[in-house]
C-alpha cells in the first residue's frame, strides 16, 4: 500500500472512530456537538502520558479512553438537564471549554501545540477501530441497545414502558466520550501532534455530520456516513489533480460536500443507511437465495 | 481611564454582537430553529462588500463605492436567505411534517454554511483583505476616550431596528401571524395564516441583520476574511442565551454583556484566556438557568 493511501486509510478510520463516540448519544437521542472536547482530552491524555510519561502506546490509548469515559459520565448529569436546542448548544460549549482549559496548561505545549514521538501506524489503528465498531454493533444488540432506541424514537413512551432514561442516556453518553477519547489518542499519535487548532468549530460540526447523514438507526450509520465524507473529498482532489479543467474541485471539493449534505437531508432525512434498508436489502438476499435453491 | 476606554470597547463589540444575536433568537423565538447560516450570511455580506468595493485582480472587482457595495452586499445575503428557507425550512416541513421535530433542519444549514463557506473561499481565496472607508479615521476623540464611528452607529442601528421589529410584530398584521406561527405553527395554518408565505419574512431579515452585522464588523475592525463569521457567532450565540431565546431585547442586553466580558476577560487575563470566561458562562448559564436572566421562555425547548 502507497504512504498516500495507507494515510487516508488512517484518517478514515480515526474518523470513523470519532463518528461511533457522537452516534452512541445519537442513537439514545442527545445530539452531541461537543466530539471536539473528548477528542481533545483523549489526545492530550495519550499524548502528554507518551511523551512525558514514557508510557508504551496502547495503556495510553486505553486511559485515554477511560479518563474521557469519566469526564462523560460526570458531564452527563449537568448536560442531561438540558434538552433540544439547549444540550446542542451545551455540548458545544463544553468543548470549547476544554479547548480554553488546554490552551493554558504550558506543561502540555499550551499555544504552540504537543508533539509526540511515538507514532501510531495502521497496525495499531486497524484493530482498535474494529474492536469500537464491534463494541458499538454488540452495545446496540443488547437490552440497553434496544433501551436506547426506544428513547430516540419516543422519550415519553419508553417511560411509560418502564425503561429507566436516565440510565441509558447516561450510559449513552459515557460510553460515547470514552470512544471519542480512543479516537483522539489515535489522532495525536497518528499526526504526532495535537493542539487547540486540530479540532477547530467546524470539527464537532463535520463529526455531527457523518453521524446524521449516516444514519442514527443501525450501527452501520457512522460506518457509511464516516466513508462517504473521507472517501469522496479525496477522490475530488485526486480528479483535480489529474484533469486541469477540473482544478475548480481543488478548492470547491467542500461545496460538493456541503450540497451533498443539502439534498441528503432532503432525499433520505433518516440518513444513508436506515433500518428498512437493511432490511429491504436482507428481504431481496434471501429471496435471491431461495431462487438458487429452487433453480 | 484604561478601563473607561475598556468598557467603551466592550460596548463597540457588543452592538456587533448584540445585532447577530438578534438574528439568532428571531429564528428560535419564531421558527423554533438554530440557523447555523448565520455566521454565513454575516461573512458572504462582508467579502461581498469589500469584493465589489475593492479595486484589485480578484472576480467582481468593480471598484464600486462603499455604500452600493454594502447594498448589494445586503441584498446577496437576503437572497442567500431566501434560498435557505427553501432547502432547510419549508422544503422539509412541507414534506415531513412538523420540521422542528427533526434535527434536520439544523443540519442542512450546517450544509449551508460549509457551502457558502467555501464558495467565498473558491472565489476569493481565504486570505484576510483590508476593507477601505473613506471615514475610517473620523473616530470620536474626547476626554482622551476613542469611540469608533462604525461601532457606535451599529449599537444605534441595532437598538433602533430591534424597536422597530418588536413594534411590528406586536402591531402589523404579518407581526400578528408571526406571533400566532411561534405559539402553534398548525393552529396558525387553521386560523388562515398562510404560513408558507409567512417564514421567508423570518428569513429576510435574519438575512438583512446578519449581513448589516457582517458589513459594519468589516468596517469597524477594517479586515475581512471568510473565516470572520464563525468566531462573532459563536460568541453571539452565548448572548442570545444570556438574553433568554427567542427574547429580542435580552439578545441586545446579552450581546453587549458579552461583549463586555471578552473585552475585560482579554485585559485582565492575556488573549488566550478568552474561550474560558464565554464558553464557561454559556455552559453555566445553560445548566443553571437555561431561561436566561430575563426568565421564562418556552420556545426551543424539548425540540431540535
Amino acid at each position: 500500500m502507497s504512504g498516500y493511501m495507507s494515510g487516508v486509510l488512517a484518517v478514515l478510520l480515526i474518523n470513523m472512530v470519532i463518528a461511533y463516540s457522537v452516534f452512541l448519544p445519537a442513537a439514545a437521542g442527545l445530539l452531541n456537538l461537543g466530539a471536539a472536547g473528548f477528542v481533545l482530552i483523549g489526545g492530550y491524555t495519550a499524548g502528554g502520558l507518551t511523551s512525558r510519561a514514557g508510557w508504551p502506546l496502547v495503556p495510553a490509548i486505553l486511559v485515554a479512553g477511560l479518563f474521557a469515559g469519566v469526564v462523560a459520565f460526570v458531564l452527563a448529569f449537568p448536560i442531561l438537564r438540558t434538552r433540544g436546542v439547549y444540550m446542542v448548544l451545551a455540548t458545544f460549549a463544553f468543548a470549547e471549554v476544554v479547548g480554553g482549559i488546554y490552551l493554558n496548561i504550558p506543561s502540555l505545549g499550551g499555544a504552540t501545540g504537543l508533539s509526540v514521538s511515538t507514532y501510531a501506524g495502521l497496525p495499531v489503528i486497524i484493530p482498535t477501530t474494529v474492536c469500537v465498531v464491534a463494541f458499538v454493533a454488540w452495545l446496540l444488540s443488547t437490552r440497553l441497545g434496544l433501551a436506547m432506541r426506544a428513547a430516540h424514537d419516543d422519550e415519553n413512551v419508553s417511560l411509560l414502558f418502564g425503561v429507566n432514561l436516565r440510565m441509558v442516556q447516561v450510559a449513552a453518553f459515557t460510553a460515547g466520550g470514552a470512544l471519542g477519547g480512543i479516537g483522539g489518542a489515535l489522532l495525536v499519535h497518528q499526526f504526532n501532534f495535537i493542539d487547540v487548532q486540530t479540532t477547530g468549530v467546524l470539527f464537532s460540526i463535520y463529526v455531527l455530520l457523518y453521524v446524521l447523514i449516516g444514519g442514527t438507526q443501525t450501527a452501520w450509520g457512522p460506518f457509511a456516513g464516516a466513508l462517504f465524507f473521507t472517501v469522496v473529498p479525496e477522490i475530488l482532489r485526486t480528479m483535480s489533480k489529474l484533469d486541469p479543467s477540473m482544478k475548480f474541485l481543488e478548492a470547491g471539493r467542500f461545496i460538493v460536500f456541503g450540497i451533498a449534505v443539502v439534498l441528503i437531508m432532503v432525499v433520505r432525512p433518516e440518513g444513508l443507511i436506515t433500518r428498512t434498508l437493511i432490511e429491504k436489502v436482507q428481504g431481496s438476499l434471501r429471496r435471491l437465495a431461495a431462487r438458487e435453491t429452487a433453480a | 481611564m484604561q478601563s473607561a476606554q475598556q468598557l467603551i470597547n466592550g460596548l463597540m463589540l457588543g452592538g456587533i454582537l448584540a445585532f447577530v444575536a438578534v438574528a439568532f433568537t428571531l429564528t428560535i423565538g419564531m421558527l423554533n430553529f438554530l440557523n447555523f447560516t448565520i455566521p454565513a450570511l454575516f461573512m458572504l455580506a462582508a467579502m461581498v462588500t469589500w469584493a465589489l468595493s475593492a479595486s484589485g485582480e480578484h472576480i467582481f472587482a468593480l471598484g464600486l463605492p462603499w455604500y452600493a457595495a454594502a447594498a448589494i452586499g445586503i441584498a446577496v445575503a437576503m437572497v442567500a436567505s431566501l434560498i435557505i428557507e427553501r432547502f432547510t425550512y419549508r422544503y422539509l416541513k412541507a414534506h415531513y411534517g412538523d420540521a422542528t421535530e427533526h434535527a434536520l433542519p439544523l443540519v442542512s444549514s450546517l450544509g449551508f454554511l460549509i457551502i457558502f463557506e467555501h464558495a467565498v473561499i473558491t472565489l476569493w481565496g481565504s486570505d484576510p483583505q483590508r476593507l477601505e472607508l473613506p471615514f475610517r479615521d473620523m473616530d470620536l476623540h474626547f476626554a482622551g476616550l476613542i469611540v469608533g464611528i462604525p461601532h457606535l452607529f451599529s449599537l444605534g442601528l441595532a437598538i433602533t431596528l430591534v424597536w422597530v421589529l418588536s413594534w411590528l410584530l406586536k402591531r402589523s398584521s404579518i407581526g400578528r401571524a408571526l406571533r400566532a406561527i411561534a405559539e402553534n405553527p398548525d393552529a396558525a395554518t387553521l386560523m388562515g395564516v398562510e404560513v408558507a408565505r409567512i417564514v421567508p419574512v423570518v428569513f429576510l431579515v435574519t438575512g438583512m441583520l446578519s449581513a448589516l452585522a457582517g458589513i459594519l464588523y468589516g468596517f469597524s475592525y477594517s479586515t475581512v476574511t471568510p473565516y470572520i463569521g464563525d468566531a462573532v457567532a459563536t460568541d453571539a450565540i452565548t448572548g442570545m442565551v444570556l438574553g433568554g431565546l427567542g427574547n429580542v431585547w435580552g439578545a441586545i442586553v446579552g450581546g453587549l454583556l458579552v461583549g463586555l466580558i471578552k473585552v475585560f476577560a482579554i485585559s485582565q487575563f492575556g488573549a488566550e484566556i478568552e474561550k474560558i470566561p464565554v464558553w464557561g458562562l454559556l455552559l453555566l448559564i445553560l445548566i443553571i438557568r437555561p431561561t436566561g436572566i430575563f426568565g421564562k421562555s418556552r420556545l426551543g425547548r424539548g425540540k431540535f
